[in-house]
């Protein structure tokens, strides 16, 4: 019997990026040789392909969070986007307030944007979460005051997959007239977003996580109930309704385009198809003793799942199969930075199971035979380093690890 | 893929992989060493460092002829990422055979140097070295000698 030949490596890191949808391929290479116009050029045709290249994907992309073409301002990516958000609403609404509310689980463009601000005189209020992950809608609302102008929350985490309850947010925030601007890097395409139905007013998100290109991203900025605008952070030729200055990456944006209008065809299948597999490595994972998943199991993107093997680090983890396998950790053994993964520790994780954790990212192409091959080989490799740990040992044995005095270097 | 891409896609992973060495690699794959000694006895030395917040808890422990005051075995087992497990299980090879001084002037530089281990992990040799000393201090105290102190102990 012939074997059915599993290809190597395995991809299974699809919250850090996705490859390109070779139809996203196929729909970007006309846009550098042949239509390679500025969209800009208002007096020609080559401009006015380029733009009519825009305006299709604005449409497609408007379209899958259902919004209208015009409130879509491209920008380089989310960090840009997000940036754009933050930095634009203080800037744009200094006379209402300086206050911003956020959660200490949010991705670092966010948190770091939030840091600037408070440098900048502004005033950021961080929710913790609950062990799942999830932000407490009355914290939230209790931290509304006179001078808040903003809620940043995100819609789905990049660590945990862990959705926020984006709806509630925005009704609260409604009732306090506060905007509400979400990271939905990780949650577009993935699950459905509809920002009237969700009562979003910002959001950024960007192509190279739903099989688009990388160095594309956008800030949908609502127009109507209420009008929100943003100052610019880059000073230029006014495109982008004057929000975001720069000559439009054409191919990226048509390719983007492309890539939300398969994920509007297929987001239903491809979830059902993608959660039953990540279920399956789930659940063979849990099999193994002393695992645990982190973040909630019931409000996830359906693609991720994130598993600390207790007694086990994270990075040792990895290279027993990270030239076959793909995934990302919580852990960084590096002696400039010894800290795990903040997300992590957010939930109330211990350092060491934060150190012992995994993060599989499934996608659009993963397979049966890889999520088998997967399990076998991380069950195998959490074996054999068990029985190399002093804590597994010490576990077995009944110590109680957290009464031992560790010399903390 | 054609030929070409996939060639160039080796050794992209082939230089990437560089940064754990192959020494490393070999000592990850097929640890020496790995193992307990049994540390009621008088002439076991056990020395147990670092600590699970950090992302790492190695345990080394010798085992001492005493008549001739050299270490007959060494046995580790070590919680941490592949650079850590590597830098113990050279220790236990690089124990076995010395004297108990011996094994004292073990540098945590020559097991990075052997190990070829990059800047961001010298941190696990100095925790093997570390594990050396705590080891030997252990069977010290164990066989009524003074514990020895470390000039700018190596702990971080």
């Amino acid at each position: 019997m012939i074997m059915n030949m599993l290809k190597l490596p395995i991809y299974l890191d699809h919250n850090a990026t996705t490859p390109c949808d070779p139809r996203v391929v196929e729909a970007m290479i006309p846009y550098f040789t042949e239509h390679f116009g500025n969209s800009a050029s208002r007096n020609h045709p080559f401009g006015w392909q380029a733009e009519e290249g825009i305006d299709y994907a604005r449409e497609q992309i408007a379209k899958l969070i259902g919004a209208d073409p015009k409130e879509i301002i491209f920008t380089s990516g989310a960090t840009e986007a997000d940036n754009l958000a933050i930095k634009g609403v203080f800037d744009m609404y200094a006379s209402k307030g300086n206050h911003i509310i956020t959660a200490t689980t949010e991705h670092k463009a966010v948190l770091d944007t939030c840091k600037h601000i408070e440098k900048s005189g502004g005033e950021v209020t961080y929710l913790e979460v609950d062990p799942e992950g999830m932000i407490n809608l009355q914290e939230l609302e209790a931290a509304i005051k006179p001078s808040t102008i903003l809620i940043a929350i995100m819609y789905a985490n990049n660590e945990i997959g862990t959705v926020q309850p984006i709806k509630e947010i925005s009704r609260i925030a409604k009732k306090h007239g506060v905007l509400v601007f979400t990271d939905g890097t990780q949650a577009v395409s993935k699950i459905p977003v509809d920002v009237n139905k969700d009562g979003i007013d910002l959001m950024a998100f960007t192509a190279h996580k739903m099989y688009g290109p990388k160095g594309v991203g956008a800030l949908y900025v609502r127009r109507k109930n209420p009008r929100v605008k943003v100052t610019a952070q880059m000073d230029g030729g006014g495109h982008e309704r004057g929000m975001r200055s720069g000559t439009l990456n054409v191919a990226g944006i048509v390719g983007f385009g492309k890539a939300c209008e398969i994920a509007i065809q297929e987001m239903h299948t491809e979830t059902e198809r993608v959660s039953k597999l990540r279920d399956k490595l789930e659940n063979a994972l849990l099999k193994l003793e002393e695992a645990y998943v982190n973040g909630s199991r019931e409000s996830r993107l359906p693609h991720v799942s994130n598993i600390s093997f207790k007694y086990v680090e994270g990075e040792g983890l990895m290279m027993g199969f990270n030239k076959d396998i793909a995934v990302s950790s919580g852990s960084a053994c590096t002696s400039a930075s010894l800290e795990p993964s903040y997300v992590l520790k957010a939930l109330g994780l211990g350092d060491d199971l934060a150190h012992s954790s995994l993060r599989f990212g499934l996608g659009r192409f993963t397979t049966e035979e890889q999520i088998d091959y997967t399990i076998e080989q991380v069950s195998k490799t959490v074996i054999k380093l068990r029985e190399m740990s002093p804590l597994w040992e010490m576990y077995k044995e009944g110590v109680d690890l957290d009464k031992i005095e560790w010399a903390h270097h | 893929m054609c030929f070409n891409s996939t060639l160039a896609y080796y050794h992209i992973i082939k230089l990437k992989f560089m940064a754990y060495s192959e020494k490393v690699i070999d000592h990850y794959s097929n640890p020496k060493n790995v193992g307990t000694l049994d540390k009621s006895q008088k002439n076991v030395g056990t020395g147990l460092v670092g600590a699970p917040e950090c992302g790492d808890v190695m345990r080394l422990q010798i085992e001492v002829d005493e008549s001739t005051g050299i270490i007959k075995d060494a046995k580790f087992k070590t919680f941490g990422c592949g650079s850590a497990i590597a830098s113990s299980s050279l220790a236990t090879e690089w124990l076995k055979g010395k004297s108990v001084e011996d094994a004292l002037k073990i540098d945590n530089m020559e097991i990075v140097e052997e190990l070829n281990l990059p800047p961001v992990k010298i941190h696990c040799s100095v925790l093997a070295e570390d594990a050396i000393k705590a080891a030997i201090n252990d069977f010290r105290v164990k066989n009524g000698m003074e514990e020895l102190k470390f000039e700018g102990s190596v702990i971080h």
